[in-house]
């Protein structure tokens, strides 16, 4: 993009500005429409299951429902506690938007289609993730409240625990890539399974690891089983109880982008990403970026349907399957997969 | 232009948040200033090209560390005023360390621009290729000529990790809290219920 703002008589750094400010714009702004349509699919899909009609009257279908809903909270009041820490409690939303956002500069949508092609990309976004906990810290201390507080202090100790074991699930996948690069990646899993699979997942070694992946996923973002941060039975909202109008509408769009960052983790770590599901020619005449986007949608499925269909976990018991079950589990596959690759010469030689 | 301009910017942030750190009188103020310290620091690896350090250092330090710090921080019911009562008390000895580490970094800045010893510096015949990028260029060198150093570094956290468990960690004296998760979902409704029927005005014996 940056040779074609050059073309328009730009200098090479402000073409490079420009470039870059115009690929943010495209992948955040559909995102921020994509999250609207998410969340009336995630409303529709858990009242299929629970034998209700969902969001039907706003617009066609009720489509424009979280158009309805956003435009009610950007016309509420913004309350502000008297005893909240005023600059952190303001900042909290402002976080927790910018990091989930932030995130997808490293997403590959289609062969050399990503806004930051850097070498580290899969670090760059357990980085991100890791600091989306402190919006959620952020708000529950700043809202001087006892029951966003209590849901600060679980969801920091969550995210970190199932931090690790996904840190270990990645080095699985990176063991087999070679590379931290996401569209290397991607392009590591064509023909992976049988020579006609693209993905990851049909991989005997790699396909515990993907289950894993997708529940410590659900854990990350704070979805059912693992809702404990707003059990509502508990703590009325959450770390959110405190925030009105904006400020809660940013959490909202933070937390809904980020289960969509998961989600297409999900594709592109075990389903080989904007690649066909099968090595074969006629499939890829589909635009890459079609692919990705109906797995993504596929894994979304997934999340609303565990949602609707599964109930909360205890506070112990999570922390249980994080810290006694997964992390020795993922341990013990990084050791078996790295003799494997070892034993059977993936890297040169075998020793 | 634009990296001169985003190192000042980087480098400003981060020596004026490392001031805010010793400087906000709430702590819990002090280490989101550290936070954003860190986060500067990372910027500047980038900026220079080390952009495994810099994710590393994001990762560890910010998402992990800081974390901590932070938890234990707003758990805790800090007394500004009673934590800088004894600050006349303190002031020799504070001066003193300050002194010492002034002192520390004058000789190694001193002793860096004389450049004659080569600590960790690699002989050039013995100096990897440069791979093309610096996540294999550090995996290189840490595995082939500081192997050693790197296994002992790693046995000396071990170590020190299930020294702070065993310090730490006190078996519970009470059964309260234990649970059998095998157990309990071996249990049916057969073996965990029994039906009654007493009479009217009798009680039930268990």
């Amino acid at each position: 993009m940056t040779e074609f703002f050059q073309s328009l008589g730009m200098s090479y750094e402000w073409a490079w500005a420009v470039a870059t400010l115009a690929g943010i714009l495209l992948i955040a702004l559909p995102l921020m429409l994509a999250v609207a349509m998410i969340i009336y699919v995630d409303r529709k899909v858990w009242a299929a299951i629970n034998l209700r009609r969902g969001p039907n009257v706003v617009g066609p279908f009720g489509l424009l429902q979280s158009f309805a809903d956003g435009l009610k909270v950007f016309l509420q009041e913004t309350i502000i506690p008297s005893a909240a820490n005023k600059g952190i409690f303001i900042l909290a939303p402002i976080v927790t938007f910018t990091v989930a956002l932030a995130a997808w500069a490293v997403i590959p949508f289609d062969a050399g289609v990503v806004l930051a092609d850097i070498n580290v990309g899969l670090l760059y976004i357990l980085a991100i993730s890791s600091l989306s906990v402190y919006g959620v810290i952020m708000a529950g201390w700043a809202s001087n409240s006892k029951y966003p507080f209590f849901s600060a202090m679980r969801a920091s100790a969550q995210m970190i625990s199932y931090e690790v074991s996904i840190g270990f699930i990645l080095v699985c996948v990176v063991l087999y890539a070679g590379t931290f690069n996401l569209s290397d990646i991607v392009m590591a899993q064509k023909g992976h399974g049988l020579g006609i699979v693209n993905g990851y997942v049909f991989n005997l070694l790699l396909f515990p690891m993907w289950v894993m992946f997708f529940i410590s996923c659900l854990a990350e973002t704070q979805r059912v089983p693992f809702d404990l941060t707003e059990a509502e039975s508990e703590l009325v909202a959450g770390y959110q109880t405190e925030y009105s109008s904006m400020s809660f509408a940013l959490f909202w769009l933070g937390e809904y982008a980020n289960i969509l960052l998961m989600c297409m983790l999900n594709a592109i770590l075990f389903f080989g990403g904007w690649l066909p599901p099968l090595d074969w020619a006629p499939l890829y005449y589909v635009p890459g970026i079609i692919w990705l986007l109906l797995k993504t949608f596929f894994f979304f499925f997934m999340f609303s349907w565990v949602m609707a269909t599964v109930p909360r976990y205890r506070y112990d018991q999570l922390m249980r399957l994080g810290w006694k079950v997964f992390l020795p589990i993922s341990l013990l596959f990084v050791v078996l997969i790295s003799g494997y690759l070892m034993a059977t010469g993936h890297y040169g030689a075998a020793a | 232009m634009i990296q001169t301009f985003v190192f000042y910017l980087f480098a400003v942030l981060m020596i004026a948040s490392a001031v805010m750190v010793i400087t906000a009188r709430n702590p819990v103020h002090s280490v989101l200033w550290l936070i954003l310290a860190f986060f500067n620091a990372a910027g500047l690896m980038v900026l220079v090209g080390a952009e495994f350090i810099a994710m590393l250092l994001v990762i560890v330090y910010v998402g992990a560390v800081a974390v901590l710090f932070l938890f234990v921080v707003m758990m805790l019911d800090i007394d500004v005023a009673a934590m800088r009562a004894g600050f006349m008390k303190n002031f020799p000895l504070g001066i003193a360390i300050a002194l010492i580490l002034l002192a520390e970094l004058v000789l190694g800045i001193g002793a860096y621009r004389v450049g004659a010893i080569e600590l960790g510096t690699p002989m050039a015949s013995e100096a990897p290729a440069m791979v093309e990028s610096n996540t294999a260029a550090i995996g290189a060198m840490l595995y082939s000529k500081y192997v050693f150093l790197f296994e002992i570094a790693g046995i000396i956290l071990l170590v020190a990790m299930i020294g702070a468990i065993v310090l730490t960690h006190r078996p519970s004296k009470s059964k309260r809290g234990q649970q059998d998760i095998g157990k309990q979902v071996r249990r049916n409704p057969d073996e965990a219920t029994q039906m009654k029927q007493p009479e009217v005005g009798k009680g039930v014996e268990l």
